[in-house]
């Protein structure tokens, strides 16, 4: 019997289910995010005054650069799902390399951005924070949850396109079969979504 | 079937050999039968020991004082009761186990679309599953703030409260993913010729729990994850102490929390729409009323949520529209309970144990709705909530709907999953006991609800004794019914050829073929071309 249970998965290829399936985890995502942004709104609508002094504490400069960057990201990563198609191997790597080299610009000024906050004894769980009045403790406290899980989606992206990264080299991913590029690739939009949310809510409020 | 005889031999799926053998070729299996089996395995041990925790309650009740536990024990004790019912029984239950063993046959398919994601869910099951019950033995003790985990309470507690949510938020996971799979799988896999207004009807209610998994489960996974950062990191989302808000926390529970009593539901709703059709032999009354009124439920289901918190603090305007809309739920349920009735009438009527299992659903189930709109209205929810009304009435309807409809499928596919026949009389037996003592023990609760008992106390005042031994005794009663019921299931004895195929003359596609089904359940993809209960 050479039939095994492992072995019909590869059978039944259907890149159309796939795609399905990552739209329908995009919608838990989003969801996932929806429910901060009520939590945000409610304590936005109740301390107006409070979320908009501490949003003066953030650097916009900061948040533009990784606005731009996560832009020019999805853009690249547009691009390599096209090559693909195209047959363009080296196109297609040079794109994700660019996109995981973006993704980790991202990362590194958020090590920076974070960094400064915690030198100045602004974390969660510090003393500052808890000497903080209700609305800033709010504020802070979304800020760093939001964009703390935001970051952590950020990595989860990273992996999926190296693994595709690595994957077009041996020649896994082709032309006729690229649906985890593309899977990874719509992964990243909405990573990339999700934070044009974020920079007007934290960054741009007055 | 003449040179089919060589196939007669072809190992079926719980004979096969894979790469592995063993336990391993089941933990390794991406087999979706095989599969629903290790969740109704792991549903049943978490089940059995649910029924445990509850008895122990009833018997503390059984007086007024201290009997066998102290309060913090006691709080523990439902707590984990409810985690355990809810989180790792009756959310996945009819799904998980059901729906994996028999919705791609229903559909005539070979398998889900993501199988090794399907076992992936299930890992991530055990693993929450281990997680929930760790909680009641590491740490600082079990949680004891019920399984709602309401703000501000459960951040103050010093009890085990982050493991507990860890691991909801892992099962919440699991579920969602059995939904993705489930939903894709009837988008892409529907064998030719069966059109969407050809499924079976228990395919449709599956399809209405996925979207519900999809859409609800995230929300309460965040606010899980708020609780958790609260705790660890002391950043505060729910504690009014530092401006946070309780209520906002009760919003993002319901969210979800209601319309999980949805995903507990429907799915039974569906089977009980199987077994109603097959035992009348008769073509179902309204399919596409059927249809409408399970995505209906799904649906209008999503924006009830806010019917749980009547007294917690809301303006008049929502609790009023609140009450509106769960309301209208009634309208889809009502359709179904119709349906069924009228698809019974001028039926041939097979009076076999599924069916007896149906029956009863649908007679605790009315009661359980019927005392739903007592909850769901303004005026009479003040009097009774947070009484031993509204347990009554969560049992009747968590319990008395998915539990019979969990049973009910058990004894409907039983031969289906293993190829063995029980003992049809004591099969009967069995549910007579239980469902005598099933009302026994909760139908009281009713009443001592309306005189004012309040729940999740270890302790009453003397008015309430002669009722609560009642209910006391009734889950003894419950419990031996329950005892039979499994005990000869598993004394059931092998059967052959159309005994085990297709015993009740079904008309669905998993009837068409062997007991137990084969790897890939069909020899060839079979073609429909006809409605899915075609009855003469």
């Amino acid at each position: 019997m050479e039939t095994t249970a492992n072995h019909h998965a590869d059978l039944h290829r259907d890149d159309e289910a796939s795609k399905i399936g990552m739209w329908l985890f995009i919608f838990t995502e989003i969801l996932l995010f929806g429910g901060l942004f009520i939590v945000y709104s409610v304590y936005r609508f109740r301390n107006p005054v409070a979320f908009h002094i501490a949003h003066e504490e953030l650097s916009i400069t900061m948040g533009l650069i990784n606005t731009i960057i996560l832009l020019i990201s999805s853009a690249t990563v547009a691009i390599s799902i096209s090559a693909i198609q195209k047959n363009d191997k080296k196109m297609t790597l040079i794109m994700l390399g660019l996109t995981l080299l973006l993704a980790l610009t991202f990362l590194v000024n958020k090590y920076f951005e974070w960094g400064a906050k915690f030198e100045h004894g602004m974390y969660p769980g510090s003393e500052l924070m808890k000497m903080l009045s209700n609305g800033d403790m709010l504020f802070f406290s979304l800020y760093f949850f939001m964009t703390g899980l935001h970051g952590i989606h950020i990595i989860v992206g990273m992996i999926l396109l190296a693994v595709s990264f690595f994957q077009v080299k041996s020649g896994k991913i082709h032309s006729t079969r690229f649906f985890l590029l593309e899977n990874s690739g719509l992964y990243w939009h909405l990573v990339d979504l999700i934070w044009i949310f974020l920079f007007p809510l934290f960054y741009l409020i007055h | 079937m003449v040179e089919n005889t060589e196939h007669k031999h072809e190992p079926n799926f719980l004979e096969y050999r894979g790469k592995y053998t063993g336990l391993m070729g089941w933990l390794t299996s991406t087999d979706h039968k095989r599969i629903g089996l290790m969740y109704f395995y792991a549903m049943m041990t978490f089940f059995l020991s649910g029924v445990v925790m509850g008895l122990l309650m009833k018997l503390e009740l059984i007086s007024p004082g201290e009997q066998i536990m102290g309060a913090q024990t006691y709080n523990g004790l439902f707590t984990v009761h409810g985690l355990t019912m809810i989180f790792l029984f009756v959310i996945p239950g009819v799904a998980a186990v059901f729906g994996n063993l028999f919705m791609p046959i229903m559909i005539g398919a070979k398998d889900v679309s993501f199988p090794r994601l399907n076992l992936f869910s299930w890992y991530l099951y055990m693993i929450g599953a281990m997680v929930v019950l760790a909680s009641q033995f590491m740490g600082d003790g079990p949680p004891d703030t019920g399984w709602t985990f309401y703000a501000p309470y459960s951040l103050k507690t010093q009890t085990n409260v982050v493991a507990a949510v860890t691991g909801a938020f892992i099962l919440g996971f699991s579920s969602i993913l059995t939904g993705l799979n489930f939903i894709v799988t009837m988008h892409r896999l529907r064998a030719p010729g069966m059109g969407w207004m050809r499924m079976p009807l228990f395919c449709w209610t599956l399809y209405g729990t996925g979207w519900i998994q999809l859409l609800a489960t995230p929300v309460v996974g965040i606010t899980f994850l708020m609780v958790i950062a609260e705790r660890t990191l002391g950043i505060g989302f729910f504690d009014p102490a530092i401006g946070g808000d309780p209520i906002l926390y009760q919003h993002l529970f319901w969210i979800y929390s209601h319309p999980a009593v949805y995903i507990m539901i429907l799915p039974a709703m569906g089977v009980i729409t199987e077994i109603v059709i097959t035992f009348s032999r008769k073509t179902v009354f309204g399919y596409t009323a059927m249809v409408i009124s399970s995505m209906a439920i799904a649906f209008v289901g999503y924006f009830v949520w806010g019917h749980h918190m009547y007294t917690s603090g809301m303006s008049t305007t929502a609790r009023w529209v609140f009450s509106f809309i769960t309301f209208l739920v009634a309208i889809p349920s009502a359709i179904k309970v119709f349906n069924w009735t009228a698809t019974l009438y001028k039926g041939s009527i097979n009076l076999q144990t599924p069916f007896y299992w149906a029956m009863g659903f649908i007679f605790v189930f009315m009661i359980g709705g019927f005392s739903g709109l007592v909850l769901g209205s303004l005026a009479t929810d003040i009097h009774v909530h947070d009484t031993a009304f509204v347990v009554a009435h969560f049992h009747y309807i968590v319990f008395g709907g998915t539990g019979f409809a969990f049973f009910a499928a058990l004894h409907y596919w039983y031969p289906k999953m293993y190829g063995k026949l029980y003992n049809g009389k004591i099969a009967n037996i069995g549910l007579v006991i239980f469902f005598i003592g099933f009302n026994t023990l909760y139908f009281p609760m009713f009443i001592l609800g309306l005189m004012g008992m309040p729940r999740r106390y270890y302790d009453y005042l003397e008015q309430f004794h002669s009722l609560n031994i009642v209910s006391t005794v009734g889950s003894w009663i419950m419990a031996t019914g329950l005892i039979i019921v499994i005990v000869n299931l598993l004394r059931a004895k092998k059967g052959s050829g159309k005994e085990v195929d297709d015993p009740w003359e079904g008309r669905t596609l998993e009837w068409t073929i062997s007991s137990p089904p084969i790897l890939e359940n069909f020899e060839e993809i079979p073609v429909v071309d006809h409605e899915p209960y075609d009855y003469k």
